[in-house]
């Protein structure tokens, strides 16, 4: 092989380590041009980037260029841009900005980005909830604190049962069980007695002892065909929607302890960092309103 | 008199250790406690049983003993690393799998650092050790120095590993990525460290050769820049001499640089600089032929270790590091390419005139493949340096790949090889049991990195174009639970790839098992694995 020969010519260092010898040969052209070039380069960039710290700071770069700068102009950029549709956002009657074509896309690209970015984690990237899992589905047209625009976005802009805002929604079901209120028994009554107006298959006997429990215990809350009360989040029992679950070991176990859904307060007033602005809330709010069952 | 400070010293050590199992605070540091008692107890029992023996005769020639137990402890560590890191693999396809029953030792949060220090610091850290003291004995004719100082390394670094890896099953962290485990612990791999360098350098002191061969140059640097990582990264305050909990001395960004400071360099010098210096023996020593150059060998040896200590800050692109430190660290990084690749070309060039070794030789095919993707993850790393590329690329899978295809393909295969050398001629055989096994271990293994390397270039690239998608606007498009979903079989693909390289490894186990034995396949079938390959 012609390499053989090459290294033949240029001999070894003379050592030897354990059988190991060395060439002689001299450094390859390409590695030692690419080396240099990348070190000349590498001169070039710290001149024109900031790079070579001092006593106090550090050079600038002739460029100007900064990381926080950069991302301030995209920024910039974007909010110059939408800044009078924003504006319009903020001031509009929300109820009218589905009759704005423009607003109402615009609404709804922002919206849905907020949304995928903030409200999915808990709700879903398709808004469907967690079945079971306390977290609401927002397609339906089954409203725990109310459906219509205005009232999804004091939602969104207050929370639920939180200590962040004064004015988050706020209510509290009793623990039945837990504290005492009730005994075991009455609380399978009244199980059975949800099962029955939730039209699902339940024991007849025990329903009506729990219908006469639930007249004194629940419906001044639920309502008293445990239809639900939107004022204060008491949701309908007698339809099909179930935030929990409607089997009967789930029902006792939301009548024994009670639950307790929280949602944080979104508005940038309540929250140091990630908060929402008025025209962010306003736009998840047309956003969600659009997607199915909105009042 | 030396025996009996050994039996004092024991006994003293198991009785404190008991005390702090009894007044631990937290259930890591207890069963540390514990750990360490067992084995003072029975190094204490069994010091104490060898005071009557009459002092051994000096033994001559090379100290081997240390070393066969350093090829087991590789080969072991080795499978427990691949075999987790496959099942944390699985977990991020299938989050199912974080059991009920496993939750608070064996979710993914628990295991992932368990995998990543079974293969950097088990796997890699025990190959290193062993094949410094092999080739730093053979490359200065001499014998390890320290007497039993070899053993201490050996059996103290690896319980080491166990302190660090039940201390990550238990929760004992220091949330510093690879220098996880906590202050104690730091300060037991200081004292092994120490002791590490001694016995290299003495070793290489008392040499009979006029110069120190170049291997011996990468584990010098190997070692005393790790000790000084170690030490600066790991400075923090126990929060009670009796608990594991402790606190870092540097907070903020500070604390940010320093850990990147050290992670690069983990890189640099554990797996770059200490496994250049295995390269450097067994690539010239399997393919019988001498170095390509020592002048590339001096030059990329100094270039490397001068540039890549600045290359750390790279890691903190857009970040609260001043943009300053974030250019150097860029900079660095790109001059680093050359440097890098001088090893690359040494290496291959050692092999040419003996090309014709790739198709009867599998020990020189996975020395190659190693070479080649050692060049390649050092393009690699430099170009995911750049500000401009590391925006698309940061946090993402892409990095994953990147790690993987230099570990799996770099560390790993040139282990393997070092392995497959070593171990006829530690146990005294003429061959190993069988090069067709030899073989297949070569194909599973790079079809398992090919595998994991492409799904996690395809997925990270992909999920750095959905995280910063914009519609006309400036909305983001994607959730990152778009992004999950998106990366779903290509997770699934990663994990396969796993499998074959985990596949393959247990093959190299039970070669590697069947030649310390003594055993030879048959003559006709290992005549048939001399037939080139296709």
């Amino acid at each position: 092989m012609s390499n053989n020969d090459k290294q033949d010519d240029v001999g070894t260092t003379g050592h030897s380590w354990d059988g190991i010898e060395e060439l002689n040969n001299p450094l390859p052209r390409w590695w030692v041009w690419i080396l240099y070039l990348t070190i000349v380069w590498a001169i070039g960039y710290t001149i024109a980037y900031p790079a070579w710290p001092l006593v106090t700071g550090a050079t600038e770069g002739v460029l100007g260029f900064s990381t926080r700068g950069q991302v301030q102009e995209d920024i910039l950029r974007v909010e110059e841009q939408n800044a009078d549709l924003l504006e319009r956002l903020t001031t509009i009657d929300l109820a009218a900005v589905a009759d704005d074509d423009e607003l109402h896309g615009f609404a709804i690209n922002a919206g849905s980005s907020i949304f995928a970015a903030n409200c999915s984690q808990c709700h879903g990237r398709g808004a469907a909830g967690v079945q079971a899992g306390g977290y609401p589905n927002l397609l339906d047209d089954d409203w725990l604190w109310g459906g219509n625009i205005e009232e999804i976005v004091y939602t969104v802009t207050h929370g639920i049962r939180n200590e962040q805002s004064f004015d988050s929604r706020y209510s509290e079901m009793p623990k039945f069980g837990a504290d005492e209120i009730l005994i075991d028994d009455e609380i399978t009554a009244l199980v059975q007695h949800v099962r029955a107006i939730s039209g699902q298959e339940h024991d007849a006997e025990l329903a009506t002892t729990g219908a006469e429990l639930f007249l004194d215990n629940c419906a001044s809350c639920h309502g008293d065909a445990g239809e639900g009360m939107a004022e204060l989040g008491a949701p309908n029992l007698s339809d099909a929607i179930w935030l929990y679950g409607g089997d009967e070991e789930t029902i006792y176990a939301s009548i024994y302890n009670a639950r307790f859904g929280v949602m944080p307060a979104w508005s940038e007033e309540y929250r140091a960092a990630g908060g929402l602005s008025a025209a962010e809330i306003n736009a998840v709010a047309v956003y969600v309103h659009q997607l199915g069952g909105a009042q | 008199m030396w025996e009996w400070t050994k039996v004092v010293a024991f006994g003293v050590i198991t009785l404190l250790a008991a005390l702090a199992a009894s007044w631990a605070r937290d259930l890591a540091f207890q069963v540390h406690a514990v750990i360490v008692m067992l084995v003072s107890a029975g190094m204490f029992i069994w010091s104490v049983r060898g005071l009557d023996e009459a002092p051994a005769p000096l033994p001559s020639g090379y100290e081997d003993g240390v070393i066969r137990y350093g090829v087991i402890a590789t080969a072991f560590w080795g499978l427990a690393g691949f075999l987790v890191g496959t099942f944390i693999a699985f977990q991020l396809a299938f989050p199912a799998l974080n059991f009920e029953f496993l939750q608070g030792f064996g979710n993914f949060g628990r295991l992932r650092p368990l995998h990543t220090s079974a293969v950097i610091f088990a796997f890699g850290g025990n190959a290193l050790i062993c094949t410094s003291f092999y080739i730093v004995q053979r490359t200065s004719a001499a014998r390890l120095w320290g007497g039993n100082l070899g053993w201490f390394v050996f059996w103290g670094y690896n319980l080491f590993i166990v302190l660090a890896a039940t201390g990550y099953l238990l929760g004992a962290t220091q949330s510093k990525e690879y220098a996880e485990p906590e202050w104690y612990v730091d300060i037991w791999l200081t004292i092994v460290w120490v002791a590490y360098l001694a016995v290299f350098v003495g070793t290489i002191l008392k040499r009979k050769e006029p110069h120190i061969y170049v291997a011996n140059w990468f584990f010098l640097a190997f070692i005393v820049t790790i000790a000084m990582l170690h030490l600066v990264n790991n400075l923090s305050i126990p929060v009670s001499l009796l608990g594991s909990k402790s606190v870092q001395v540097f907070s903020g960004v500070q604390d940010a640089m320093t850990q990147w400071w050290y992670g690069h360099n983990a890189v640099g010098f554990f797996l770059t600089a200490g496994f250049l210096g295995m390269m450097y023996y067994f690539v010239p020593k399997q393919a019988e032929k001498p170095v390509f150059s020592y002048k590339l060998s001096i030059i990329h040896f100094w270039a490397l270790i001068f540039l890549y200590i600045w290359a750390g800050p790279h890691h903190l692109h857009y970040t609260a590091l001043p943009d300053w430190a974030s250019t150097l660290g860029m900079v660095f990084s790109i001059v680093l390419w050359m440097p890098s690749w001088g090893g690359m070309i040494n290496g291959l060039m050692t092999l040419s005139g003996a090309w014709d070794k790739i198709r009867t030789d599998p020990i020189i095919r996975m020395m190659v493949i190693s070479l080649g993707f050692y060049g390649m993850s050092t393009f690699e790393g430099p170009m995911m340096s750049i500000r401009a590329v590391n925006s698309l690329s940061h946090y993402t899978d892409w990095t994953i790949g990147h790690v993987h295809s230099g570990a799996l393909g770099w560390n790993g295969m040139i282990t393997f090889s070092a392995l497959y050398f070593l171990t006829p001629r530690l146990w005294g055989r003429a061959s190993l049991y069988s090069l067709r096994l030899v073989n297949w271990h070569f194909w599973l293994a790079t079809i398992g990195i090919i595998l994991y390397a492409a799904s996690m270039w395809v997925t990270g690239i992909m999920e750095g174009l959905m995280w910063r998608e914009v519609d006309a606007q400036g909305f983001l498009v994607n959730s990152f639970a778009d992004t999950v979903q998106a990366k779903f079989p290509m997770l699934v693909v990663r994990g396969l790839g796993g499998v074959l390289y985990l596949t393959g490894a247990i093959i190299m186990c039970y070669n590697l098992w069947m030649t310390a034995f003594g055993k030879q396949q048959t003559a006709a079938v290992a005549d048939d694995s001399a037939i080139p390959a296709e």
